[in-house]
């Protein structure tokens, strides 16, 4: 079993997304710190990429901001093994197929493997896809991390079935970033995950509010916040590190809270 | 463990967002049930002859022969469709297609325009609602055509993120798509994105070389020695090279967009440049950093303004069956005041980049020999720019 079973172990889990080097990595180190002193469960790291295509205005906004400093993939792998001289809480990476392909798959799961990250999200690889990367990390220990959408329908229960580490549950259409509601019906979704799997499932896209975050967990295992967490690195900069505290701790009792 | 569709040798695939995963199952499901269905291709076939013009001429390009002394030089005519480009082809069929699956809204993303026009025409002529995305820098480089989309009752979007471009614009069409999937079509202009998308354009875009191969062998009695077009995504060679792939005996020759040169980093030559990557829904060739970052590819050309190349292309150039050259911006440019004046045939500047190299290579041959060139647009698009690259400031 995988060491991001430990992040569903205590209960549900909060799970905040930083992108690496928004504005710069000194400042990812005291932000990722921040937030597991305020009881993240799993930290979801972005490796940035030129073209988001994923990700909404405030994500891609990051991720510039980020290439712009002239952040590498070489320098965040530097990161999580500094990251790791202190945090013991799971982390993952979520990037692009093409940020790991040039890399070179393997080497890229051999550095991740070493570094210690647990796990990598690439939403532009589907099931269909996942052949080029998921034996690779199996090899080194590291879950290739299966996304579910509202329009997967008939294909949730074989992506449940070879589902690894923890399942990402896409809430909405679209992209990510906040939203004011959330309408898909996630409680079916879940419950045929929860027939095919025993892998734990969390909620992302769109959750920023603690009543949200709350209200997801109880409907799964966890709650994913992206674009929240990145808006106040856009607001604060290099500051960020405290206000990202008081978010991380608000939402982990509202999740911590929910049945 | 499911396997992965639509492969050209190692290219291709669907590397996608889940939630895109059924909408492009499905358009395969649909695409494979017509594309044998007689009404259907009646349909169609009636709609490429009576509105779009079909069949383009294959024009025997005197002057320029004699200008060259060389091979025989024939021009495949696609600037004479309807909407001025080969683009119409492709459109026609997507959005028949997208008709007989109930959708009733069109998106699409473009880089010249040509693709956008095409779209936006297509949509009004069948009554469905079209949205349009186009880089900022290309709707300051091509404001005719955002304007004939308007007209036609699109609504263009202008893109601002990253280089403005045809990529940016690719990006913001598939993300409206994971946005709005069950009433909308995305009509991808290229033979390129996630699969079934590049074989569905390329056999949409092959009436090309199956009227190439009629009216040559009408014409000579003999195959060509060479096909050539230009290559951004690689659409309209594709449809040129199609029914030639077979032939062993004809050349392929795509021309990219070499921009102010391969060695400088403003060019968008990906064969040349790029290495191979996974972009946009597909496996093939990209321009891009040693950290897979996608580079910031330049040509005068919005059209071939790409840092991919479709993968059936990658597996051509693979496999040695077809070759690609880089032109460059300044070549492209003399190819376009040449065959202006030559001719009297004012081509797209993207299709200047294919005859371009063929001015390089006609000289070389001997005059039994025979080039089809395929002139895949018409270029009143692209007179202020090429005005302004002459330095002169006209107003549209």
């Amino acid at each position: 079993m995988s060491r991001i079973h430990e992040a569903f172990s205590h209960g549900k889990a909060f799970i905040p997304f930083i992108t690496c080097g928004d504005p710069d990595l000194a400042t990812t180190a005291k932000v990722v710190r921040a937030a597991v002193k305020a009881g993240a469960d799993l930290v979801e790291l972005g490796i940035p990429f030129s073209d988001p295509t994923a990700e909404g205005p405030v994500i891609q906004g990051a991720n510039l901001r980020a290439l712009s400093g002239g952040v590498t993939t070489d320098q965040i792998f530097e990161l999580v093994k500094d990251l790791r001289t202190d945090v013991s809480v799971p982390m993952v990476f979520m990037t692009y197929a093409n940020v790991v392909y040039s890399y070179g798959t393997e080497r890229f799961a051999q550095m991740c493997a070493q570094t210690g990250i647990d796990g990598i999200i690439l939403p532009d690889v589907p099931f269909e896809e996942k052949g080029d990367f998921a034996p690779v990390c199996a090899q080194y220990g590291i879950d290739l991390i299966s996304l579910i959408a509202p329009t997967s329908e008939n294909r949730i229960a074989m992506i449940a079935k070879e589902a690894a580490g923890f399942i990402y549950v896409v809430s909405s259409l679209g992209v990510t970033g906040v939203r004011s509601e959330i309408t898909t019906d996630i409680a079916s979704i879940v419950k045929v995950i929860r027939e095919n799997t025993d892998v734990p499932c969390a909620v992302g896209f769109g959750i920023s509010t603690p009543e949200q975050a709350a209200k997801m967990a109880g409907l799964s295992d966890g709650a994913i916040v992206g674009s929240a967490i990145i808006r106040l690195l856009e607001q604060y900069g290099k500051d960020a590190a405290e206000p990202v505290e008081e978010y991380v701790r608000a939402m982990k009792e509202a999740v911590a809270s929910a049945s | 463990m499911a396997q992965s569709r639509g492969r050209f040798g190692e290219h291709g695939g669907q590397y996608i967002p889940e939630t895109l995963m059924n909408a492009v199952i499905e358009l395969e499901e649909a695409y494979n049930h017509y594309k044998d269905d007689p009404a259907f291709n009646r349909e169609l076939g009636e709609l490429f002859n009576e509105y779009a013009g079909r069949p383009s001429r294959l024009y025997y390009a005197r002057k320029m022969t004699e200008n060259l002394g060389g091979a025989k030089i024939y021009l495949k005519r696609e600037d004479l469709n309807h909407t001025g480009a080969h683009k119409i082809n492709n459109v026609l069929g997507q959005a028949l297609l997208a008709k007989k699956m109930g959708k009733t809204r069109l998106i699409a993303e473009t880089g010249a325009g040509q693709h956008g026009v095409a779209t936006a025409t297509a949509a009004a002529l069948m009554g469905m609602e079209c949205v349009v995305f186009m880089g900022e820098e290309d709707t300051k480089r091509q404001a005719l055509n955002v304007y004939r989309m308007r007209l036609l009752g699109a609504q263009v979007i202008p893109v601002t993120t990253g280089t403005a471009t045809l990529k940016d614009a690719v990006s913001e069409a598939m993300r409206e798509w994971t946005n709005r999937i069950d009433d909308t079509h995305y009509c991808l202009g290229s033979v390129m994105g996630p699969h079934p998308f590049p074989t569905i354009v390329r056999d949409f875009q092959a009436v090309i070389s199956k009227e190439i191969k009629e009216q040559i062998l009408e014409k000579e009695g003999r195959l060509p020695d060479a096909v050539m077009a230009c290559v951004g995504g690689g659409s309209n060679a594709i449809g040129t090279f199609y029914h030639f792939i077979e032939d062993k005996g004809v050349r392929l020759i795509g021309c990219e967009a070499a921009g102010r040169g391969v060695d400088t980093w403003e060019t968008a030559a990906t064969i040349a440049t790029g290495k191979p990557g996974i972009f946009h829904g597909m496996k093939s060739y990209f321009c891009q950093d040693e950290y897979g970052q996608i580079a910031p590819v330049y040509s005068i050309s919005a059209g071939l303004d790409y840092p991919g190349i479709g993968p059936e292309h990658a597996w051509l150039h693979d496999t040695g069956r077809a070759e690609y050259v880089p032109v460059t911006d300044d070549e492209a440019v003399n190819a376009f005041e040449y065959l202006s004046r030559t001719e009297g045939i004012i081509p797209a500047i993207e299709s200047a980049h294919a005859v371009a190299h063929a001015m390089k290579i006609a000289p070389q041959m001997d005059s039994e020999q025979i080039i089809v060139i395929t002139i895949s647009g018409r270029g009143d698009k692209d007179c202020a720019a090429i005005a302004r690259y002459r330095g002169e400031n006209i107003t549209e």
